[in-house]
Order: C-alpha cells, then sequence, then structure tokens
C-alpha cells in the first residue's frame, strides 16, 4: 500500500497501514472494518469507550490475537510495506520488530538482568557477555530505570515497585531493538506519580520508536499523543491530530465522548 | 412523638442485638463442630498410629540364643563352607547348650527352641568369616519364633492346660532358665530387614519387598512422568480447542476414576497375555510378577494423576507471563519451556508424587500380575520375579502364625515412613522451586 519511498519524509512517513480490518470472536464481528495509518516516530492514541475493540485492534498488529483460537483477522495490516498476515512473515520476527507493553505490568518472575536480558538472547543479539551487559544496561537507561536497579540487577523483576514494573517491561520491549512498541493502557494500574514518569517516558521514546497507546484517560492521549484515533462499537469514527481531534472533533459521537457524555 | 419512638428504638436495638447473638452463636457452633472434626480425626490418627507402633515394635527386636559352635570337621573347608549343612553342627551346639537331655522326644523339643532357619544363618556367617573354620565361636542363633513370642510375653496366657498351648512345660523351663543363665540376648532384629519372604516368621523380612517396591516405583516414575507431564503441557498449551481435545479431557479425568484392579486386568490382558488377533499377538512378552511389569502397569494408573495435577499447574500459571514472553518475540516453545514449565513445577511435582505414593500403596493391580507370588530371593533386576510392600502385608496378614502379626504391623510402619519421606521430599522440592520468586 505505501511505497517504501514515502519513508523519506522524515515525521509524516507511515510506518503501519491498516486498511480493512475485521476481527472476528466466533461469531462476533469485534472489529468492522478499520482503516488507519500510523505515523513513523510518533505517538497515536487510540482512544474509545471499553469493549469499543481499540485493544484487540492493537493486538493484530503484532499479531498476539493469534493465541486465541476463536479469533479470525481479515483486512490488510503493512508494518514498512510488508503485509504482516502474509504466509512468509514468520511471527517471531515481527514481534520482535514490534514490541509490546501491556496493560498490567508482568515482569518474568526472574532478576531485572534476565528479564530485560530475555528477549535479546532467543533472538542471539549479543554475541558475548560483555555485550549483553551493555544492552541491558542500555535498555534500563532507555526506560528511565537505569538509575534506580543498577546496584540490584539480579533481585527479582517482581520486587519492584508497580511503576518500575511497568517500566522495567518498557525496557523490556526495547532491548530487542523493535521499531514499533505498542502500548495496551500502560498506566492503568500506576499511581499518578508513576503514570507521569512512564508518561514522559513515552515522549522520549518517540525519538526512536512509532508508539502506538491505547488508553482509557483522554488527559493521557491529550499529554503523549500527537495523532489519535477515537473508536466506536468496532469502527473507527475519527482520526487526525490530536490537538484537532480534542479541540474541534468533527463527528458528535467524538465530541460526546470526550466531554464525558458517552463512555 | 418522643414517648412513641423511645420504646420503638430499644425494641429495634434489642432485635438487633438479638441477631448479632445469634449471629454469633452460630459462628460459634461452626467453630466447634469443626474443632470436634478436626480432633475426632487426629483421635483416630493416634490411635492409629499407637496400634501399628505398639504391635510393630515387638517385631524391631529378636531374642538370640548365644551356641557355642564346634566348627571343627573333616567336612567343613573354605571351599564347601557356603555349601555345607550346618544343621548338625547346630544340633550339638544346642546339646552343649542344655546338657543332660534325653529322650527322642524332648531333644526334638529342644532343637526346635532355635529356629529351623538357624543352620542357614550359621552358613552365611561362616562363609563371610572363614577364618572361625577349625575353631569354636559362640554364636548368636535366632530362637525359634514361639520361643521369642513367649519371651515377648505375647503367647497369651500360660498358666492354660499344657495341651492348650504351643509352647510345653519344659519348654518354658528351659527358656526360663536360659534367660536367667544370661545365654538368651534380645538383639536387634536384622533378619527382618535384609530378608526376603519366608514360611517360618522369624525368618521372615522386609527387604525383598523393599527391594520390589523401589523397582517397581523406579519403573512407574520413569514412565510415567515424561509421558504424562508432556502430554499436560501438549493438551494445555498446544492442542487446539477442539471436540477431539475435549473428548481426549473427559477420558483422561474418567480413567482417573477407574478402580485400580481393572489396570490389573489391564496388565494381564495385554502385557502379559497379549492380545491375538489370528496369527499376530499385539502385547505380551512381559515376566510374569517382575518390577517391570508391575511399574508399567502401576504407570498406566498413575498417569491419568500426573496428567490432571500438571495440566491444573500449567493453568494456573498467569497468561500474563505468556504474553510477556511472546511478546517480545519467543516462540510457543520458548514461552512454555522458559517460563510456564518453570512456574508450574512445584504444582507438577506435588500431583507426581502424590501420584506415586498411591502407587507405592496399590496392592489390587499387582495381585492379577502375579506380584503376590511367594518370593523368597531379593530381586537384583526389574525382570526377577518381586513383591512390593503392600502386598507384602497383604500376605503376611493372611497367615496364621502370630509371629506374622507383628512382621505386618512392622511392615505397614515401614511403608508409612516411606509415605512420610515421599511427602517430605514432596513438600521440600515444592519451597525450593517456590523460592525462584
Amino acid at each position: 500500500m505505501n511505497a517504501p519511498e514515502t519513508k523519506s519524509v522524515e515525521t509524516s512517513a507511515t510506518k503501519i497501514a491498516c486498511s480493512d480490518v475485521h476481527v472476528f470472536y466466533a461469531d462476533k464481528e469485534a472489529i468492522k472494518g478499520v482503516d488507519l495509518d500510523i505515523k513513523e516516530k510518533q505517538v497515536t492514541a487510540l482512544i474509545g469507550p471499553s469493549g469499543c475493540g481499540k485493544s484487540t485492534f492493537l493486538r493484530c498488529i503484532n499479531r498476539m490475537n493469534d493465541m486465541i483460537d476463536i479469533c479470525r483477522v481479515t483486512g490488510n495490516i503493512e508494518v514498512d510495506g510488508q503485509d504482516i498476515y502474509a504466509p512468509e512473515v514468520n511471527v517471531v520476527d515481527l514481534r520482535a520488530d514490534v514490541g509490546m507493553v501491556f496493560q498490567k505490568p508482568n515482569p518474568f518472575p526472574k532478576s531485572i538482568f534476565e528479564n530485560v536480558a530475555y528477549g535479546p538472547r532467543i533472538h542471539g543479539l549479543a554475541s558475548s557477555k560483555a555485550d549483553m551487559i551493555e544492552i541491558v544496561e542500555r535498555s534500563l537507561k532507555r526506560a528511565g530505570l537505569w538509575e534506580e536497579v543498577k546496584d540490584r540487577l539480579d533481585q527479582p523483576g517482581t520486587g519492584l515497585s508497580g511503576g518500575q514494573q511497568q517500566r522495567l517491561c518498557i525496557a523490556r520491549a526495547i532491548a530487542v531493538s523493535p521499531s514499533v512498541i505498542l502500548m495496551d493502557e500502560p498506566c492503568s494500574a500506576l499511581d499518578p506519580i508513576a503514570t507521569s514518569i512512564v508518561e514522559e517516558l513515552i515522549d522520549e521514546l518517540r525519538q526512536n520508536y512509532t508508539i502506538v497507546i491505547v488508553t482509557h484517560s483522554m488527559q493521557q492521549a491529550a499529554r503523549v499523543s500527537q495523532d489519535t484515533a477515537f473508536f466506536h462499537l468496532g469502527e473507527i469514527v475519527e482520526t487526525g491530530a490530536t490537538e484537532e481531534i480534542f479541540t474541534n472533533p468533527k463527528d458528535p459521537r467524538t465530541e460526546s465522548y470526550i466531554t464525558g457524555r458517552i463512555g | 412523638m418522643t414517648d412513641m419512638s423511645t420504646p420503638t428504638k430499644t425494641s429495634v436495638d434489642e432485635a438487633r442485638k438479638k441477631r448479632t447473638a445469634k449471629r454469633y452463636a452460630a459462628e460459634k457452633r461452626f467453630e466447634y463442630i469443626g474443632l470436634a472434626a478436626v480432633l475426632s480425626a487426629a483421635l483416630f490418627l493416634v490411635i492409629l498410629l499407637w496400634t501399628i507402633v505398639g504391635n510393630a515394635l515387638p517385631a524391631l527386636t529378636y531374642n538370640y540364643l548365644k551356641v557355642p559352635i564346634e566348627l571343627v570337621s573333616e567336612k567343613l573347608t573354605a571351599e564347601n563352607a557356603a555349601t555345607l549343612d550346618y544343621r548338625k553342627i547346630v544340633r550339638n551346639g544346642i546339646y552343649e547348650v542344655v546338657p543332660g537331655v534325653k529322650g527322642r522326644k524332648d531333644r526334638k523339643k529342644l532343637r526346635s527352641l532355635v529356629s529351623s532357619g538357624a543352620a542357614i544363618e550359621l552358613r552365611t556367617e561362616v562363609s563371610e568369616n572363614p577364618q572361625w573354620i577349625g575353631t569354636k565361636q559362640e554364636i548368636y542363633l535366632p530362637l525359634s519364633d514361639t520361643a521369642d513370642l513367649y519371651l515377648k510375653n505375647l503367647m497369651g496366657d500360660v498358666t492354660r492346660p499344657e495341651s492348650e498351648r504351643k509352647f510345653s512345660d519344659i519348654e518354658i523351663k528351659w527358656v526360663d532358665q536360659l534367660k536367667e543363665q544370661g545365654k538368651i540376648e534380645s538383639r536387634f532384629n536384622s533378619i527382618f530387614f535384609t530378608h526376603g519372604a519366608s514360611r517360618e516368621p522369624e525368618m521372615a523380612g522386609i527387604w525383598g519387598a523393599v527391594v520390589g517396591s523401589f523397582l517397581t516405583l523406579s519403573v512407574t516414575l520413569v514412565l510415567s512422568v515424561p509421558v504424562g507431564v508432556g502430554a499436560a503441557i501438549y493438551l494445555e498449551e498446544f492442542a487446539p480447542k477442539n471436540k477431539l481435545t475435549g473428548f481426549i479431557e473427559i477420558n483422561i479425568n474418567n480413567l482417573a476414576a477407574v478402580p485400580s484392579i481393572v489396570f490389573g486386568l489391564l496388565g494381564l490382558g495385554f502385557f502379559l497375555n497379549g492380545v491375538h488377533l489370528g496369527w499376530f499377538t499385539l502385547g505380551g512378552g512381559f515376566p510374569r510378577s517382575a518390577a517391570i511389569t508391575g511399574g508399567t502397569v502401576l504407570a498406566l494408573m498413575t498417569l491419568p494423576t500426573v496428567i490432571i495435577a500438571s495440566r491444573a499447574a500449567i493453568k494456573s500459571v498467569p497468561p500474563s507471563i505468556r504474553e510477556a514472553a511472546m511478546g517480545i518475540g519467543a516462540s510457543q516453545v520458548q514461552a512454555t519451556f522458559h517460563h510456564v514449565l518453570p512456574l508450574a513445577m512445584p504444582g507438577i511435582l506435588t500431583g507426581t508424587i502424590i501420584g506415586m505414593a498411591g502407587a507405592l500403596g496399590e496392592t489390587a493391580p499387582l495381585l492379577l500380575i502375579g506380584m503376590v507370588a511367594f518370593i523368597v530371593d531379593i530381586p537384583s533386576g526389574f525382570t526377577d520375579p518381586a513383591t512390593v510392600l503392600p502386598v507384602q502385608i497383604f500376605m503376611w496378614a493372611d497367615f496364621p502364625e502370630i509371629g506374622f502379626q507383628q512382621k505386618t504391623a512392622a511392615a505397614i510402619l515401614i511403608l508409612l515412613c516411606f509415605l512420610v519421606a515421599m511427602n517430605a521430599i514432596a513438600v521440600w522440592l515444592r519451597n525450593k522451586f517456590e523460592r525462584r520468586w
């Protein structure tokens, strides 16, 4: 759909192009024909009321829905011009390129170091132990966690606070050098202080990664994202620049949601 | 209004107080019922252990007679020390301990004070100590079971008329006399812990059954754990959820409820006899009464338990762990073996050991494949005829001799010790694996 040459236009290049995406859970249609272009090195927020399919859509982008037996995806999703549902696509490689951070922090019950090192290890990214240590340090630094944990890398990741755990999960996702990071309500289990730290981090990460974030919080979408897509009942009602959507929504449903009348 | 509201308020208060008191009473009642249940269970446990330990303790010691044994004979050489018949030597030794006994009948009675297995015991000792040959040694030989029971006060009433007793007046006299002389000594019953089965209570030991149980359970463990855990992993993590897997799941649950004797029939029909399909025989060829056959049958019996426990353990691993692993590009196998399985390990181990403990206590299926046979030799391999602890208990409980009553209790005690040890290992392993956070 998008020719690679369009990537040369810096920030506005399309990283992920979705057209006519349908998702079915058994017979129930959860996503009803979504078209969405996600721009490179920007934060795109997916907002909408509960059950509108925004998380389901997010999980299509790195094919996490494959794990659900009854789930069926049709339509076209391209990352860097490659159809990710094409038979030749290796889902393991795809997920290394399109990382994911989940709603609830889910560090492995292993040490902090192991949490970050696991991804690079299974993908063979580190050629030596020193290499691995460097990758772990770099990832933790990028996730803004290094200063807090550098003296206790051998301690369990599950012993960290909720906000730290979520940043550890972000570091874990970064460690396999993805180009896209999907975030499924990353702050919903965090307190306001931890939330603001993660939000700052997301803003920093946008320099290097394309980020798609699902959020329930309108304020968060307004704070961290450049583009916003408003989902309602499995369809995209409106999409555009965040500022535009929040100040001048075109669709009355968007306006009602943003002002708190539906949701 | 105020006159009205005051009585109303107190009556409301009273009603509430009543309700509260009722609720607390119900709570207390429930607490007492629970406490009573726990206490009665504990009481029965104490009674059980008390009876078993009380019955088993006499079997742990045995009375031995110090007999001077003349190992000087032209027939006895270092070469034939292990094959010679020592009965005559033992006989002469006994006559020397109690001198002056005349008459064939009395002499026979005197000889029977010492176990009929004493000559075999002596042979073992002499062949282990060839330097004794050509000397005279004081050797402790096991008494007969009746003499031992008399000394342990387990004969019942000895004041009954002689004709109603197994132990005659003259025997009582000899034993009392020897005891006074210090020639009878109560020692640790090593025969019980080193010998296999025997018709003579004093010569019967538990070691054959212990070895048999060990060999059988080894086979069970090696077969049921890899297959059971593998099946659980496949069904839980890889198999599609469809009608076929649903059908398999129902059948595994059904198999767990199948009476164990049915598995014995399967062992008999398939492993021992084989299924004859015209010129072709499916299965069959397994050795009868052997640990490998028993272990295989018990493995089949244990498999459903292992599968169900392992599946429950795998299912209880939070899906977020799988998602986390898959989310950074781990394959399904990597996610399962690196993350899910280590977290499920404590549960899998617990289930496995419970299954193994069940197999250790199992009798019925083994009866059908011939492990109930009377086996004197200690099994030395998986294909040797063997018996196991619960079957040994079952057989001894069936023997009429009083001497076997204590053997039975002692064997039960040993079986219980094994079970407790296995459970302790289960707890230890679980804690060890759980400490990995």
